[in-house]
């Protein structure tokens, strides 16, 4: 099978609209089918992976829980926008502790959660071959 | 006539929000619920827009979608966290309602 | 729709057999969807079983092959972290098969 680049780009909060669950859908749909994967998140995306969700209030699955399992699909890049945070008064503090166990490295574990400005981002997308934004 | 103005769109990706402060009168409410709840939180961009428009009027924030993206207890001071009968109660106790879709 | 009955109770099932409702699952509703398919759990595939529904558990997915795989050999041993040692417990395939006796969604990217 052909391995590609793919960037997932998420640029919604979660639960209001159905599109950050559809992302991570595929996302994992593409990691299954060994593609290389990396994840963007730029303005209210980053709502996405704040840690401490409780959904339970609302009556909708919390599936923030899954992205800690993406270092097991080996998707170890997570694109952040250090703008779009500071825009919203979060720090990365605020974001779930998002890591992955580097095989090459014997198994240490990393963090998956990469802050870069505009443009690094930018550098970033200029290396990918596939690009679906949600 | 006191009117209680519903958003819920997020602040950073639609203007519902912003459009919402600037037709709301002296002595009306307003309610951030579902992704509008992001606009509650202090210290962002949009902040300074909230608490202009507590000077004369009441925001409330439904609690359950602020939990919902991990953003409790981060509410600017004199946001009215309620929950889901609270916001009946608000919708009841106007005299007419506005949704900002 | 199809349904099981267990202890008097209809638990509905999906197209597909799987739960509709997650929280229906008890071991009796593993062992009556393992029997349906003329298989009798043995504590091997309950060694498994439980290792999905605990990763359910903690990341609200059911992991793909490869991941279930891996993980597997992580925690219980290479001996068992491999897909002949998984097809042999599960031959219609360690994700559907298990997943559904485990009472969790059909995996993510099973097609």
């Amino acid at each position: 099978m052909t391995t590609k680049n793919f960037l997932f780009v998420n640029r919604k909060a979660p639960y209001g609209t159905v599109y950050a669950l559809e992302s991570l859908e595929v996302v994992l749909i593409s990691a299954a089918f060994e593609q290389n994967v990396s994840l963007a998140f730029i303005d209210d995306g980053v709502y996405q992976i704040t840690k401490g969700q409780n959904s339970k209030g609302i009556g909708m699955k919390n599936f923030s829980p899954t992205f800690r399992a993406l270092g097991d699909y080996d998707i170890t890049k997570l694109y952040v926008s250090s703008e779009s945070l500071a825009e919203r008064g979060l720090t990365v503090d605020d974001l779930m502790e998002l890591t992955y166990e580097d095989a090459d490295d014997d198994y240490a574990e990393k963090p998956s959660i990469i802050l870069v400005d505009a443009k690094g981002m930018a550098a970033m997308m200029a290396e990918q071959e596939v690009i679906l934004s949600f | 006539m006191a009117m209680l103005h519903i958003v819920n769109k997020s602040p950073f990706e639609r203007v519902a929000f912003d459009s919402c402060l600037t037709h709301a009168n002296a002595g009306d409410s307003i309610i951030m619920i579902e992704d509008a709840v992001v606009g509650a939180v202090d210290g962002s961009s949009f902040s300074g827009k909230v608490k202009a428009a507590m000077a004369d009027k009441t925001v409330y924030v439904l609690g359950a979608d602020l939990a919902a993206r991990g953003l409790d207890g981060k509410a600017m001071d004199g946001i009215v966290s309620v929950d889901y009968a609270g916001f009946v109660d608000l919708t009841a106790n106007n005299d007419t309602t506005q949704s900002w879709l | 729709m199809a349904s099981l009955n267990i202890g008097g109770k209809d638990i509905a099932l999906d197209e597909e057999g799987y739960l509709e409702n997650l929280n229906d699952w008890t071991p009796e509703v593993a062992e009556a969807l393992a029997t349906a398919e003329d298989v009798t759990l043995t504590s091997e595939h309950w060694e498994i079983l439980n290792f999905l529904r605990e990763y359910y558990e903690e990341y609200q997915i059911a992991p793909a092959v490869r991941v279930l795989t891996k993980a597997v050999g992580k925690r219980l041993g290479a001996d068992k972290g491999n897909s002949k040692y998984l097809y042999s417990l599960f031959p219609y395939g360690p994700g559907k098969q298990a997943c559904k006796y485990g009472g969790l969604p059909k995996p993510t990217g099973c097609v």
